[in-house]
C-alpha cells in the first residue's frame, strides 16, 4: 500500500489498443469492421501501488488487463514491464517475464480446472516455470495455503469443496506462487457475497503490504475501488476518461462521466441518500457498440455537459475527440471543458 | 397505513437426495399499502424463496410450503385455488426478477408478453392490449415505443429490458409489486435509471413494493422499511433510518461494516465475518449466526433467539443486547476458513 517513497514505474502502458476484427461470410471471410475493445490507452503503474480501472460492463477494462499480460496480442501500443517491451516478446522470452506477473480472475468458479487438486493448481505455476519440485514444492504450496488464510491440510480436496470466497483464495494462492511483482485483479470480488468481499479485500490489502506487490484492480464497483487503490482510472467504451488520485476523484471529479459514475453509487446511508437524490445525475440512453464508437468524443451521446461546450467553446463533442492531458497537476482528462486549463 | 399483505410463520423447504434444505424458516411479516418493504440477505439466506412461495412459485417437488398462511385480500393465498392465484399472479401482486435476459420468452414479441397479461386479466381484446402495451413502453421510458412493440428481448439492452419487465410488471396495476433483485445484473449508471422509473411510478400508482436484494446501498434510497434474513430467519427488522444508524443484530453490524463506502476515507480496514453460512440441511441447534458472532455467550449455542421489539418499529433475534455488550475477538468455532 505505501509506494515507499520511490516513484519508480514499473509498468508503462503508451496507446494501448485492442481490437476485435468482425468478418462476415461463409466461406470468404471480409474483414468489414472491428470491435474497439481497448481504444488507444496511455498510463504508467507505480511499483507497490495499486491503480484501480473502473468502468462499466464493456468499457474494456478485462480485455486491457489481459492485453497488458499478453493474453491477448495487442492491436498496437507498447507494453512496457521493468524495461521490457512485451509485445515484441515472443515464445521463452516471454514466458520468463510471465513469472513476474501474474492474475487473479473475476469467477471462482471457472477459473480452476475442476479436475485438480488445489495442491496442483496451487503447484502448476511452479511446474510451469521449473521453480522447486518435489517435497519443497508441496511445502511451498502449503505455505501458500496458509498465506491466503486457508488450512494446509485441504492440498488434496478439489475445487468443488469449497466456497466461492476459499475458491477465490486459490485463485490467489496460485498468482503468488512465483513470486511475481505485479498482479492483474480481474473483478476478484463480484462473484461473492458481501460478507465475503470484505475478508478477499482485506486478504488482498495485507499482502501487498507483505509481498510488497503491485496492484492493477479492475472492477465495476466503485466504491471497492476507491477502498483499495492509490489512483483510479475511469473507463468508458475503450478509453480513459479520467485519471488521478482516489481522494481527488471523488471530491473533485472533473469528467462528466465520472461525475454521472459517482452519483448513480449507491451509499448504505438513508439520510444521505435522500440529500443525494436532489442532486443525481441521470444518464439518458445506453452506451453505444464498441463497434461503432461516436466520432468525436465516446461519451457524447450521453453528455449532459454536451451544450455548453458548444455554447461556451464552440466545440461540437460529437465530432472533435478530446484529447487525454494533465488539466491539474496529476489529474488527467479527456474533455473538452477542460482545454484551456491545461498546464503548459 | 392498512395491512395489504400479512405473512404468517411461512417455512419452505426442500426435499432433495442430500436431505431436507430448509430454506424458510417460520417468517412473518407485514406490508402495509403503499409502502416499501427492503428485504436484504446474501445468497442463500432465504429471501428469493421467500417471496416465491408468497405467490406459490415453488417448483413442488422438490420444493414444499410446509407452513404458514400468506393473507392477501381478506384470502389465505397459500389456500387458494390454482385458478385463484393464477388470476392474481401478474394481476394484484406481480414479480419482477433479476435476469430480465432468462424471464423474459425469448421467442415471443415484448409486445405479445406484455399483452398477454392485459388480454388474460383485465379481458382487453388484441387491439386494445397493443395500445395499452405502447402506452406502457412509454413509460417506462423505451424510445419509439411503437416500433420497439414488435422487438424481441435480444434486441434491447440489458436496461431495456428490465424496463419491459417493469411494464409488464406493472401492467395491470398491482397492488404489490415484488422486485427480486431487478437491478443486480445492470451497470450502475442504468441502475440509477430503474431505481429512478420505480420511484417514480411507485408515487404515481401508489403500489406496495417488495424490494429484495444483497445491495445495502441500493435499499436505503427506495424503503420505508428493511427485514434482515439469515438461513432462512428474520433476524432483524426496522424502520430503514433506524436499521442503519442503530443495527441491534450482529449479522446487521458485520454487514454494514463490512461494506466500502464511496464517502469513506483510507486508511481503514473492512471489519469482515468471518467463516460461512451454516449448512441448511445440517443445521445446528441453537441462533443460526453463532458460529460466526462476535458477541455470542452460551445460551447462543443451544437457544435460537425469537424476534422481539427493541424500539418503535425495531425487533431483533439475539439474546445479547449490542448496544452494551463487548465483541470478542476469538475465531469462529468451526475450522471455517
Amino acid at each position: 500500500m505505501t509506494t515507499n517513497g520511490k516513484n519508480d514505474v514499473l509498468l508503462s502502458i503508451k496507446n494501448l489498443k485492442m481490437y476485435f476484427p468482425i468478418t462476415r461470410g461463409i466461406i470468404f471471410q471480409r474483414h468489414v469492421g472491428d470491435i474497439k475493445a481497448v481504444d488507444g490507452l496511455s498510463f504508467d503503474i507505480k511499483r507497490g501501488e495499486t491503480l484501480g480501472l473502473v468502468g462499466e460492463s464493456g468499457c474494456g477494462k478485462s480485455t486491457t488487463g489481459r492485453a497488458i499480460l499478453q493474453l491477448y496480442q495487442p492491436t498496437d501500443g507498447m507494453v512496457v514491464f521493468e524495461g521490457n517491451e512485451l509485445t515484441t516478446l515472443k515464445g521463452e522470452s516471454l514466458r520468463k517475464m510471465r513469472r513476474h506477473m501474474q492474475m487473479i480472475f473475476q469467477d471462482p468458479y471457472a477459473s480452476l480446472n475442476p479436475r485438480m487438486t488445489v495442491g496442483s493448481i496451487i503447484g502448476e505455476p511452479l511446474e510451469v516455470h521449473n521453480i522447486l519440485s518435489g517435497k519443497a514444492r508441496r511445502e511451498r504450496v502449503k505455505e501458500l495455503l496458509d498465506i491466503v488464510g486457508l488450512n494446509p491440510y485441504f492440498i488434496n480436496r478439489y475445487p468443488h469443496e469449497f466456497s466461492g470466497g476459499q475458491r477465490q483464495r486459490i485463485g490467489v494462492a496460485r498468482a503468488l506462487a512465483v513470486q511475481p511483482d505485479f498482479i492483474v485483479c480481474d473483478e476478484p470480488i463480484s462473484a461473492l457475497d458481501v460478507s465475503i468481499q470484505a475478508q478477499v479485500i482485506n486478504l488482498l490489502e495485507d499482502l501487498q503490504d507483505k509481498f510488497g506487490l503491485t496492484y492493477l484492480f479492475i472492477a465495476h464497483d466503485l466504491a471497492v475501488v476507491r477502498h483499495i487503490s492509490d489512483r483510479i482510472a475511469v473507463m468508458y467504451l475503450g478509453k480513459i476518461m479520467e485519471l488521478t488520485d482516489r481522494a481527488t476523484l471523488y471530491r473533485e471529479p472533473l469528467h462528466p462521466y465520472t461525475r454521472a459514475l459517482l452519483s448513480a453509487v449507491p451509499i448504505p446511508d438513508p439520510v444521505l441518500e435522500e440529500e443525494r437524490e436532489k442532486h443525481r445525475v441521470i444518464l439518458e440512453g445506453d452506451v453505444p457498440s464498441p463497434a461503432n464508437p461516436p466520432e468525436g468524443c465516446n461519451f457524447c451521446t450521453r453528455c449532459p455537459a454536451k451544450e455548453r461546450v458548444f455554447k461556451e467553446m464552440g466545440i461540437d463533442c460529437d465530432v472533435v475527440e478530446p484529447k487525454f492531458a494533465e488539466a491539474r497537476p496529476d489529474h488527467w482528462v479527456a474533455c473538452h471543458l477542460y482545454e484551456s486549463s491545461r498546464p503548459n | 397505513m392498512a395491512t395489504l399483505l400479512e405473512v404468517r410463520n411461512l417455512q419452505t423447504q426442500f426435499f432433495t437426495q442430500d436431505g431436507v434444505v430448509k430454506a424458510v424458516n417460520g417468517v412473518s411479516y407485514t406490508v402495509n399499502e403503499g409502502e416499501t418493504l427492503g428485504i436484504v440477505g446474501e445468497s442463500g439466506c432465504g429471501k428469493s424463496v421467500g417471496v416465491m412461495s408468497l405467490i406459490r412459485l415453488i417448483p413442488t417437488p422438490p420444493g414444499k410450503i410446509v407452513n404458514g398462511e400468506v393473507i392477501f385480500d381478506g384470502q389465505d393465498l397459500l389456500k387458494a385455488s390454482d385458478d385463484e392465484i393464477r388470476s392474481i399472479r401478474g394481476n394484484k401482486i406481480s414479480m419482477i426478477f433479476q435476469d430480465p435476459m432468462t424471464s423474459l420468452n425469448p421467442v415471443l414479441t415484448i409486445g405479445r408478453q406484455i399483452g398477454e397479461a392485459l388480454e388474460l386479466h383485465l379481458g382487453m381484446d388484441r387491439n386494445q392490449a397493443r395500445t395499452r402495451t405502447i402506452e406502457l413502453l412509454e413509460l417506462v421510458g423505451i424510445p419509439s415505443a411503437a416500433d420497439r412493440v414488435d422487438n424481441y428481448p435480444h434486441q434491447f439492452s440489458g436496461g431495456m429490458r428490465q424496463r419491459v419487465m417493469i411494464a409488464m410488471g406493472l401492467s395491470c396495476n398491482p397492488q404489490l409489486l415484488i422486485a427480486d433483485e431487478p437491478t443486480t445484473a445492470l451497470d450502475v449508471t442504468i441502475q440509477a435509471q430503474i431505481v429512478d422509473l420505480v420511484k417514480r411510478l411507485r408515487d404515481e400508482i401508489g403500489m406496495a413494493i417488495i424490494w429484495i436484494t444483497h445491495d445495502l446501498g441500493v435499499v436505503a434510497g427506495l424503503a420505508d422499511r428493511m427485514l434482515v434474513m439469515y438461513a432462512g430467519y428474520i433476524v432483524e427488522e426496522a424502520p430503514v433510518k433506524d436499521l442503519y444508524r442503530d443495527p441491534r443484530h450482529p449479522y446487521t453490524l458485520g454487514l454494514l461494516g463490512s461494506l466500502p463506502r464511496l464517502d469513506a476515507d483510507r486508511p481503514y480496514k473492512l471489519s469482515s465475518i468471518d467463516g460461512l453460512p451454516p449448512d441448511l440441511i445440517d443445521f445446528p441447534p441453537g441462533c443460526p449466526f453463532y458460529a460466526r458472532c462476535n458477541y455470542r455467550i452460551d445460551i447462543c449455542r443451544t437457544d435460537n433467539p425469537p424476534l422481539e421489539t427493541v424500539g418503535v418499529g425495531h425487533k431483533v433475534a439475539c439474546h445479547v443486547d449490542v448496544t452494551t455488550a463487548q465483541p470478542t475477538t476469538e475465531h469462529p468455532v468451526e475450522e471455517a476458513m
